[in-house]
């Protein structure tokens, strides 16, 4: 037997030696130890081009990826590891790509908000000319504010839903608006009540930088308590992300 | 051959180096858990063997009350964390009603193995129920009684078992080096079974749950002043989220003007000495941490930095620091400070962590966190214990749905907390190192517990 080969002998009976008083030291709760990642984590890009169509319109899909096995658009399906896609949506739709790899993970989220094809051709801000009433007028003008998980700025796609919010406001003095802040049902009730609150706020920052005067712009949090689906999908949980906005009577 | 056997030992050195390192991490990983809440290690809990009382006379109600006394205080002894309980069908069938009736020996032997032996009569006359309970050292032939005690109450199930609760609570303070036991304190939480979350109440073990307030709207946050006389809690109404305080001498409402300034008013927490009030407001634009008196003057805001902060929770051993969640980096992290909002220190070295619980001790933080957190990333929000000194951490509940609002019981040795699987979520108590978890409610509409402080 070479030297090698003892050293060789030595390690097995010591790591033998180890292991087994290791083993009685074994804690049944688990340690502050995480897994090894066996990988990079993948990264994951998706844009959605425009953001904003009338229904009937074209959006351009593109995404990339890296370090991914699997990927898959939500209501697509598996797609390869970079691409770009034509769809029509209907309705405003959050698109939700998954990457996953040996090293874990990613996401990303483009969202596209869709116009119905009757209100682009009416004249919005002219309330004499149309027969809608006061309140199907507001909800028309005055539209929804999405925002990106655990965040309250608003999102550069959200300018033109604001200005033509700003706008109606201006043309309509007598209105006064309730700000509703929400959140997805993700994390705790007390934690979403800030954060809807903050979204609320954020909004309402927005709209009286647009011009509208502070007092007739209200705030109320609901956090996750009044949520408009409650789906456990991405879909849902950007419709739940929002500050949406009632006639304050 | 010999390039194998050069690589060889080198990779035997890297395994050595990996598991000795793992093996050092985890030794005895809930020893200072143990410590910290007085819960004694399990081969060192005192073997305690309940009798079933004797029943005595001839009073037609005495088996109901008996089987619902024997029942409590079965449950509440082994509820307590500090016994290795007799089960009932290894112990004696003998129920002896007095020190002269007890053969010791007999439940000192196998398979009992009892070390202490709880035991008494119990009768009901003219509508009154008495009960005599001894607890008896085993080993202890010579002098063997503990403890003696007697009660006497309007003879009824809830006294039945308030009486076995409170003679649990004498055994646990004189077995459990003189903590008193929870076995009489309540758990006030969230329901919205009436169709509205309103407040509710329970006893510590789930029975007896009836609703407190009924405000008809969305109530929240419900935390009991230390004397039992006052609930804090959050309300919206038209202008918002309001603190409310019901008074539990009156059964209603009182008026609490600190509480109801603009914005969100949420997550009220009561210092250790009541004296003190926390709580998140967004009255100066954003959501901060501010503290009044426990009248609402003295108001004051601790916190000023941007984004949402919310959930504080005094320390209730000096009722000086305070820890609550803030998201001002991103995700929200546990911190603590000062009770001036100075000394402000991070504790949470990411994820999403939330809800933190202050333990009676002052050692200990309980909390909410999803460590791993990121869309479609594995792991769940679970409830975890850190040692505020050390920040060492240790993870207590494992792949069962997503649990929130941990909230200490005041002898520091339990947690109750909320669990929610599917669209179902429901109370829970566990020990404060993980083990013997129960579930409190059915109605899959019950969540954000707190736990008495007597």
């Amino acid at each position: 037997m070479n030297s090698r080969n003892r050293v060789l002998t030595c390690l097995v009976l010591l790591v033998a030696v180890l292991d087994v008083a290791g083993c009685k030291k074994n804690s049944r709760t688990s340690a502050n130890t995480a897994p090894p990642m066996s990988g990079p984590a993948p990264t994951a890009q998706l844009t959605a081009t425009p953001t904003q169509i009338t229904a009937g319109d074209q959006v351009v899909l593109s995404w990339r990826t890296t370090d991914a096995t699997n990927i898959s658009i939500d209501g697509i399906g598996d797609v390869p590891s970079s691409g770009v896609k034509t769809v029509t949506p209907s309705t405003s739709t959050s698109y939700h790509l998954v990457a996953r790899g040996d090293g874990g993970s990613a996401d990303a989220t483009a969202r596209v908000t869709v116009t119905p094809a009757q209100v682009a051709v009416a004249v919005p801000n002219d309330s004499s000319a149309s027969n809608m009433t006061a309140d199907e007028q507001f909800r028309a003008n005055v539209q929804d504010i999405f925002f990106d998980y655990d965040s309250y700025e608003v999102r550069s796609d959200a300018a033109g839903s604001l200005s033509k919010s700003a706008a109606y406001l201006a043309q309509n003095p007598g209105v006064k608006v309730l700000i509703g802040g929400y959140c997805d049902e993700r994390g705790s009730n007390e934690y979403n009540l800030t954060l809807g609150q903050s979204r609320a706020d954020s909004v309402k920052r927005a709209l009286v930088q647009a011009g509208v005067a502070e007092n007739r712009l209200r705030v109320v949090s609901y956090g996750k308590e009044k949520p408009f689906c409650t789906e456990s999908t991405e879909e849902c949980w950007q419709q739940n992300r929002r500050a949406g906005f009632t006639i304050d009577r | 051959m010999t390039a194998s056997l050069r690589i060889f030992p080198r990779i035997l050195l890297f395994v050595l180096v990996i598991v000795y390192g793992l093996n050092a991490l985890q030794v005895h990983a809930q020893d200072w858990v143990h410590t910290g809440s007085g819960l004694p290690d399990p081969a060192q809990k005192i073997r305690l063997a309940a009798a079933d009382f004797k029943p005595v006379g001839g009073d037609p109600q005495v088996p109901l009350l008996k089987s619902t006394f024997d029942a409590t205080l079965f449950n509440d002894l082994s509820n307590a964390g500090i016994f290795d309980m007799v089960s009932k069908s290894l112990a004696p069938t003998a129920t002896p009603g007095s020190p002269q009736e007890i053969n010791l020996p007999q439940w000192a032997a196998a398979p009992a193995n009892a070390s202490m032996v709880a035991f008494g009569a119990l009768s009901a006359n003219n509508g009154r129920l008495t009960v005599y309970g001894w607890v008896f050292d085993a080993k202890n032939a010579g002098a063997p009684q503990v403890l003696g005690k007697q009660y006497n109450e309007v003879a009824n199930q809830d006294n039945a078992r308030m009486v076995a609760h409170r003679f649990a609570d004498e055994i646990i303070a004189r077995l459990g080096g003189g903590v008193n036991g929870i076995a009489e304190t309540k758990l006030y939480f969230v329901s919205s079974r009436t169709g509205s979350k309103e407040i509710w109440a329970m006893d510590y073990d789930g029975q007896n749950q009836h609703i407190v307030t009924k405000q008809g709207s969305i109530s929240l946050s419900p935390r009991i002043s230390p004397d039992n006389s006052r609930l804090a809690f959050s309300t919206l109404g038209k202008e918002g989220w309001t603190i409310r305080m019901f008074s539990m001498d009156l059964g209603r409402t009182v008026s609490f003007p600190a509480g109801v300034a603009g914005g969100s008013n949420l997550s009220p927490a009561w210092s250790g000495d009541g004296t003190k009030l926390a709580f998140s407001s967004s009255r100066s634009g954003d959501p901060e941490i501010w503290a009044c008196d426990a009248g609402g003057g003295n108001l004051r805001k601790l916190t000023a930095f941007h984004g949402p902060d919310v959930s504080p929770t005094w320390n209730p051993k000096t009722n000086s620091q305070i820890a609550w969640v803030s998201g001002r980096t991103g995700l929200p992290q546990i911190y603590i400070m000062d009770g001036d909002g100075g000394n402000v220190q991070r504790m949470t070295d990411g994820g999403y962590a939330i809800s933190p619980s202050w333990s009676p001790s002052g050692q200990f933080l309980a909390f909410s966190w999803n460590r791993k957190y990121g869309p479609g990333a594995p792991g769940g929000q679970d409830i975890y214990v850190m040692d505020i000194a050390s920040m060492k951490w240790i993870q207590l509940t494992h792949e069962s749905g997503s649990n929130d609002f941990p909230s200490w019981s005041p002898d520091g040795r339990h947690l109750v907390f909320q669990r929610e699987n599917g669209k179902q979520t429901e109370i829970w108590t566990m020990l404060a190192d993980g083990t013997e978890q129960h579930q409190l409610t059915h109605s899959g509409k019950d969540s954000m517990p707190n736990w008495s402080w007597k």
